[in-house]
This record gives structure tokens, sequence and C-alpha cells, in this order.
């Protein structure tokens, strides 16, 4: 490569280059990450100019915060249940809109449509289905799942969140699936229905264990998400009834901005994000180990 | 055996056609009770409308504030994606093309932040913004957009430019070009599938976006689309109607997209997955 001559002449093109970028990374993701650790030493109300340094008191009291904990476990329950079931949706789609399906890619487009809506636009569709719809069906029909909204009852308004969760990310999950399949070498399936080798027995001995990849970056980015959920459960749920559905993202961002406790709040996103960080490395360390080399 | 066969492959896409409808059941039933009155969406929302009424999509209009929120979203947007894949791009490329170990440690250490979730920043980050006077700002939002999106759109372009010969640079370098001109003119174009990609995500999670702007834009004529319909929904929550209306509205424009580029959306999220 050909280099610049010069100190100036190449801080300047390293400027130009990576200025902007590292700049912005810097100031909105570095320094406020870094100023985050220091706020859950202090007990910042979030309107006063002084703070004082109260050592490790927040966390002491988010260890104790029996709500937290709940809404953790809560949302723990949700990301595996959901985790599962958008990748098992998602991967039978893509598998069978990867067959050579008349008309696959118009069912692949249709599919990946919710992605294209935003949470908190899906929540209120949502919420006017379970709360309006099909309480409607219920009345006409008699089914009794259906008579009352599922949204005012604990057990069904997190099942219903997890409907919608599988709803809006399968398509998502499954347009990367499919790019998953395509790269099966198509040499080695022929050899294999040569060999005789069933539908059933391709996919489980072969298929399955070159899609590893794609499994490590779905599983992945669904964990991400649904860790993280907040929009869809304002909006579908607003955490009701009586807190049942408070997932803990939206737990800590309560602390913070309504009830004014931003260094508690502020120490239970930390722990939110060693928790979510460790878990994620583990699952992307322990699926790498099952790759194979086609 | 033949005819199994083919029988075989139409019950599997009646049960895909199925799927499907069940699917996109959702908005179906939105546009159906967006033309309808209060008491017959609530009375059978499964029906039919009876005439077709566009006083819902006129009153969700007009309280929405709808064409200052699709303004505000739609420049926010633009200049956020245009911002990320130039710049990204420009890094991606210094990174590879002028490997010190400040570089590599640059590098990695913005692959490592994208595990940091948003939630672990957003308190921080409204108090230092807030303390400088820079929030309720559409231009402090871009450049967050530019700070949040950077570090994977860097990634991304890190793996492609890889694959770039570094001979093409060299020859344009040669015959006079500067380094400016030579990431112009030879590199970005040859980027551009890349760019697609970059900006195809970054659209996708920009223009629905709520927690950062609901943070960052606190005054109701900075609000954008999912902004205004939560603020919307949140006020008028009896009137179904102009709601079925109003979330319609914010839909819409990304649909239309999606219609006529919907292959390069799909080939997009495809190439975004891949490393």
């Amino acid at each position: 490569m050909i280099s610049e001559k010069g100190l100036w002449s190449r801080l300047r093109l390293r400027l130009l280059f990576t200025g902007p970028t590292l700049f912005a990374f810097a100031t909105v993701m570095i320094v406020p990450f870094l100023y985050g650790i220091y706020l859950t030493f202090t007990n910042w109300d979030g309107i006063s100019t002084t703070s004082t340094m109260v050592g490790f008191e927040n966390y002491a009291y988010v260890l104790k915060d029996a709500v937290f904990w709940k809404s953790f476990y809560l949302t723990l329950k949700y990301v595996i249940i959901s985790v599962a079931l958008v990748n098992v949706v998602a991967f039978l789609l893509a598998y069978f809109l990867s067959s050579g399906l008349k008309g696959q890619s118009f069912f692949r487009a249709g599919f990946f449509i919710p992605n294209l809506v935003g949470g908190i636009v899906l929540g209120f569709v949502w919420q006017f289905i379970f709360s309006n719809v099909l309480v409607s069906i219920g009345q006409k029909t008699g089914i009794a799942v259906f008579g009352t909204s599922w949204l005012a009852d604990p057990d069904k308004a997190f099942f219903a969140l997890i409907i919608v969760t599988v709803w809006q990310y399968a398509g998502y999950m499954m347009v990367i699936y499919v790019a998953g399949l395509m790269n099966v070498p198509k040499d080695i399936m022929e050899a294999a229905s040569i060999d005789g080798a069933t539908a059933f027995r391709k996919l489980r001995t072969m298929i399955l264990p070159l899609m590893v990849p794609s499994f490590i970056v779905c599983v992945f980015l669904s964990l991400q998400r649904t860790f993280m959920v907040y929009d869809l459960n304002l909006t579908l749920t607003k955490g009701g009834p009586f807190k049942s559905t408070e997932m803990v993202s939206m737990h800590v961002y309560e602390k913070a901005f309504l009830s004014r406790d931003y260094g508690v709040g502020q120490a239970e996103a930390l722990v939110l994000f060693l928790l979510v960080a460790g878990i994620t490395l583990l699952q992307v360390y322990f699926s790498k180990k099952l790759e194979v080399e086609a | 055996m033949k005819r199994l066969k083919a029988s075989m492959e139409w019950s599997k896409f009646i049960v895909l056609l199925v799927g499907l409808v069940a699917f996109v059941f959702p908005f179906i039933l939105l546009i159906v009770n967006s033309f309808k009155e209060n008491k017959a969406i609530t009375a059978s929302p499964l029906s039919l409308p009876g005439s077709f009424n566009l006083a819902n999509y006129e009153s969700a209009f007009t309280k929405m504030n709808y064409v200052s929120a699709f303004s505000n979203t739609v420049i926010i947007t633009v200049l956020s994606v245009l911002l990320i894949s130039v710049l990204a791009a420009m890094t991606a490329h210094f990174f590879v093309r002028n490997q010190s170990k400040f570089n590599q440690y640059t590098f990695f250490l913005m692959v490592a932040a994208m595990i940091i979730p948003f939630q672990a920043i957003m308190i921080p980050l409204v108090k230092v913004y807030g303390n400088l006077h820079l929030l309720d700002n559409k231009w402090s939002l871009i450049y967050m957009y530019l700070g949040f999106g950077s570090p994977l759109a860097v990634f991304i372009y890190h793996g492609f430019v890889k694959s770039i010969p570094a001979e093409l640079e060299e020859a344009a370098m040669i015959d006079g070009c500067t380094r400016t001109q030579t990431f112009f003119r030879i590199v970005f174009p040859v980027l551009a599938p890349t760019s697609v990609t970059i900006a195809i995500l970054n659209v996708l999670w920009i223009w629905n976006d709520f927690l950062l702007p609901s943070l960052v834009l606190t005054s109701s004529e900075q609000r954008t689309l999912p902004l205004s319909t939560f603020y919307f929904y949140g006020t008028y929550t009896v009137d179904y109607g102009p709601l079925m209306a109003g979330l319609l509205l914010t839909i819409l424009p990304i649909l239309i997209v999606y219609l006529f580029a919907q292959k390069f959306i799909i080939q997009g999220v495809m190439q975004g997955s891949i490393k």
C-alpha cells in the first residue's frame, strides 16, 4: 500500500477517515457507559446538581430488590420460551420455503412483513386483537378461552407476549436460515439422495450440523432482542395486569425515570448487562464447539 | 409415486398459504376496521365495513400531526443512514489498509461494544446530553444514531473491504488519486452491495425506533412517527376507528417501500447475517 509521507498528512487522513465515527462512538457509547459505572456509586435523583457517593449501597439495594429479580426471572422465562419457539418456527418455515416450492419467494416476503413494523405499533395492533377481536369471537362462538381478554389475566398475558414475539421475529430469522440452507452444498445432498437417504435422515445428519453457524447467529440475535424487549411490553400489556408482565427493561426504565432513582436504576442496568453478556458469550462459546466443516 | 409427490407439494402449499394468511391477518384486521365507525368496530371487529369511510383517516391525520411526524422521521432516518453508511465505510477501509496495533484494538473495542444493550447506556446518556443542553433536538438524535449504528456497520464493511484487492487501489494512486479520491471513486462504489445491506438494516431499526427518540425528543413538534403514534394512542384510547387508521398510516410508508424493494430488503437481511 502506498502510504502518505509526513506525520501531519497521515494524521489528517486518519482524522478524516476514522474521526467522525470514532468520536461519535466514543461520546455516545463509551463515555456514557463509563459514566454510568460512576453513577451507580452515587445517589443522584435526576434533578439536583449535586449527588453524594454512596459506595456499594445501590448494588446492595439491587441484590435485595425482589421486584427487580422477579422481573428478571420473568424475562428469563420469556426469553427461553420465545427464543426456542422463534427459532423452531423460523427453521421450519425456511426448510419448507427453500425446497423449490412454487411461489416460495412470495411466501418469504409475506412472512417477513411483521419485521417492517416497530414494536410500538405491533403492540397496539395485538392489544386490539386480544382485548377486542378474540373476546368478540369468544362471546359469539362460546369458546371459553377467548371469553375474557387475555391481557387481563397474568398467565395469559405472558403467553400473549410470547405469541406476538414469535409472530414478529420468526420471519426475520427465517430469512437468515434460508441463507444458511442455500449454503448447504448441493453435491453432498445429491450424493446422499443417491445413497438412498430419506429427507428426515438428510435433515438430521447433514443439514442440521451444517446449519450450526446460522443457529448461532439466530439464537444470538433473538436472545439480544428478547432480553431487551421494551416497546412491545409497553404497548401490549403495559407490564400489567398488576405488574405481572413487567420485563426487566421496563423495570429499569421505571426505576430511573419514573421513581427518579437513577443510581439504583443504573446499577440494575449494569447488573443486567453483565448477566446478558455472560449468557450470550456462553451461548456463542458452546455453539461454536458444535460447528462442523462441510 | 409421481402423483403422490405432486399432492404432497399441493398440501405443503396449502398449509403454508393458511399460515401466511394467519400471519398477515392482523394487518387485514387493521385495514378493515380503519374504515368503520367506533360502534361497528366494538360490536363486530371481523365484519367488513359497510361503507368506504375516510373520516377516521382525516381525524388521525390531524390528531397525530402526521405531516410533521412523517417529515421528522424521514429526515432523521435518511440522514442517519447516509452518515452511518459513508463514515463507517471510510473507517472500516482505513482499519483494513492501515493495520496498526492501535487500529486493531479500536476495531476490537467497537465489535465488543455491540454487546452493550441500550438500556445500560440510556440513563447516563440522558444525563450527559441533558447537561450539555443537547436534548430535544433531531441533530443530536442523528448524531447518536451514528454512534450506536457505526459498530455493526464498521464490522460488516470490514469483512467486505478485506476482499477488495489492494492492487486496485494502488493502481488508482499511481494514476494520481489521493487516498480520499481513491476511496470515493474506487472503493465506495465497489462496496455498493454492502452499503445497501447496511442501509436496509439501519432503516428498519431507525424508522421504527421508540426508546431512544422518546428519551431525546421531548417537545411535540420534534416527534417521530412511532412517538406520535404512542402519544396519540395514549390520549384517545376509546376512539378505535381513528386509532386503526393512525396505526395504518404509520405502517404505510414502510409497507410501500417494501412492496417495491422487497427483493433487496430480504437479500440485505440475508447478507447482513453472513459475516
